[in-house]
């Protein structure tokens, strides 16, 4: 199984069965619900933005399947006290890389940790599995209510 | 093989593939079948020795193309045992025949406050079409349910029937659960009303011997691609007196008698159906998949899958944690399942990498996920090529991927 290895890896796999930052965030500023339409994930992201524009606290609730569950976790986990401008900018490395146009081994990068999905490129179906939280931030700081993948 | 098996995995080129060293293990039949190389082969040689229009030209080539052509129509005829070669209507696959029936029967014969009777558990492509017409003309959609199992509940069938109800469309075999119904019987309670019967086949031409006449079919849909022909093609078959009195569907080339701009006249059935150039080289493959599937015996083909279904629940039913979605009386070989804690698109994706291809998601039977309180499912669907040891293997996946998950 090693293109399984690859992609299904012991991180993601703890992610989705232990998420992190999965609660509610009654002091949200920010909100937005997605869906994928495809496979019936349902993801709500919370942010709260302070007043200098960082991301002082990010969470999510919702179910889904392992990869965006652990998408999720892993990117409230790395955009926490983060600018909103760099969150913009990981999010734009991070779609690039699962749709194959960015190889993160190569290209210089901020993904850290999130590289773990860039086996989510050999299966198009998914990437909007492993996109559909960050469609979700994206909305909320857009102030859109819902999203969808489709 | 021996007992009740059929050993026709060689006859499927595709099938001999692997996938990362692993042999490929093909449980997708039921969203299109795989192709053997006989049809494979004949498409080809068509395309090299025998290639040319169809009802047009005046020329040899031509004339043997038609020859070919009209051939699948007799052979698609007599699998169906319909009466005439005039009831069969080429398509672009099972969606294009049953909006076509929509279309063209709904338009010319449904009014408002007329009924369309659907059961809960059809394909979107028997559902959607029908909304749009019931919409255009002010007629109302009834839903037989289901029962747990999966079986469509009768007696509650028998109330929503009334003199209002004008057609009643549903499959004979469920894509999602497997379900086989009892066209039959509902073709006969159906016809006391006066109401047309329109069966979506797709998942029960390729399984199982299809008598339209003795099932009491007015309309039988399917495609070409899940029966081992190629995609782009696929049936309509209509009794005759009801297709004479449908205005056509679509409009162009071959399906007219003359054309003014003040007036124009329309063929007979088939023809009036058949608009444009069709799927010529797709259409002889069709015919060439007729003959491989009553070469091998649609009886047999049946016993197969029988027996693989019944040796697949079995096996799936003793992991823990696996539900089975779809568990009929009469049932066709479709394992529908979902596993705790593990969403079926994780499945999908874990089990390709095991060399195994299945299906994850709602299949196209949104209503049908509803009922079952699932948001998709994974599904293995089996076909005459498949074997005791591609469900060994996919068990064996399965206890793997839970143990990832525990």
């Amino acid at each position: 199984m090693s293109q399984a290895n690859e992609l299904y890896q012991q991180v993601i796999l703890d992610h989705n069965r232990n998420p992190r930052n999965y609660r509610p965030l009654p002091e949200a500023t920010h909100a937005c619900h997605g869906h994928n339409p495809l496979c019936g994930d349902n993801i709500t992201v919370f942010a709260k933005v302070d007043a200098s524009g960082n991301l002082e606290d990010l969470s999510f609730q919702g179910n889904g399947c392992a990869i965006s569950k652990a998408s999720a976790s892993l990117m409230t986990s790395q955009l926490k006290g983060k600018p909103l401008a760099e969150a913009r900018q990981l999010f734009g490395e991070f779609h690039e890389m699962v749709k194959g146009d960015l190889n993160p081994e190569t290209t210089p990068n901020h993904l850290g940790k999130l590289k773990l999905f860039q086996g989510v490129k050999e299966y198009s179906s998914r990437i909007k599995c492993a996109t559909l939280a960050w469609h979700a931030l994206m909305g909320a700081l857009d102030r859109q209510e819902n999203t969808s993948t489709e | 093989m021996s007992g009740p098996y059929l050993d026709i995995k060689k006859d499927f080129p595709v099938l001999n593939r692997e996938f990362d060293g692993k042999p490929l293990i093909y449980l997708d039949t039921a969203a299109t079948s795989q192709k053997p190389a006989i049809v494979l082969d004949a498409m080809d040689r068509f395309y090299r020795e025998s290639y040319g229009t169809v009802r047009r030209g005046v020329y040899r080539l031509s004339e043997k193309a038609t020859q070919a052509y009209e051939g699948t129509r007799r052979k698609v005829a007599r699998l169906l045992n319909a009466n005439s070669v005039k009831e069969i209507i080429y398509t672009r696959g099972a969606t294009e025949s049953l909006n076509l029936v929509a279309y063209s029967y709904g338009h010319a014969f449904l009014k408002a406050g007329d009924e369309v009777i659907l059961s809960q558990i059809e394909h979107h492509a028997n559902i959607v079409p029908w909304q749009l017409i019931a919409e255009g003309v002010g007629a109302r959609i009834k839903i037989i349910p289901c029962n747990d199992r999966g079986e469509l509940m009768l007696e509650e069938y028998r109330k929503l029937l009334s003199p209002r109800t004008k057609v009643v469309a549903v499959n004979h075999v469920s894509n999602a659960l497997g379900t086989i119904n009892p066209i039959a019987e509902i073709a006969g309670l159906a016809h006391e009303v006066g109401a047309v019967v329109v069966v979506d086949g797709a998942q029960g031409i390729s399984h199982m011997p299809v008598d339209v006449q003795a099932l009491g079919a007015d309309f039988y849909a399917f495609s070409s691609h899940k029966m081992f022909g190629p995609t782009g093609v696929g049936i309509l078959y209509g009794r005759y007196e009801l297709l004479e009195k449908m205005p056509p569907f679509m409009g162009g080339g071959d399906m007219i008698r003359q054309v003014t701009f003040e007036k124009t006249t329309f063929q007979d059935p088939p023809h009036r159906f058949e608009a444009g150039t069709p799927s010529i080289v797709e259409v002889l493959g069709l015919g060439s998949a007729i003959e491989y599937l009553e070469s091998v015996g649609l009886n047999r083909i049946a016993t197969h899958e029988h027996a693989l279904l019944e040796y697949g629940t079995e096996l799936l039913s003793g992991i823990p944690g696996l539900r089975l979605i779809g568990t009929a009386e009469k049932k066709a070989a479709v394992l529908g399942f979902t596993l705790d804690g593990i969403h079926p698109h994780d499945i999908g994706t874990l089990l390709d990498m095991e060399g195994i291809a299945i299906r994850a998601g709602h299949h196209c039977a949104q209503p049908t996920m509803e009922r079952f309180g699932v948001p998709a499912t994974a599904r293995a669907s089996l076909g005459p090529y498949n074997t005791e040891a591609d469900l060994d293997a996919l068990a064996k996946a399965l206890l793997k991927i839970k143990g990832m998950f525990a």
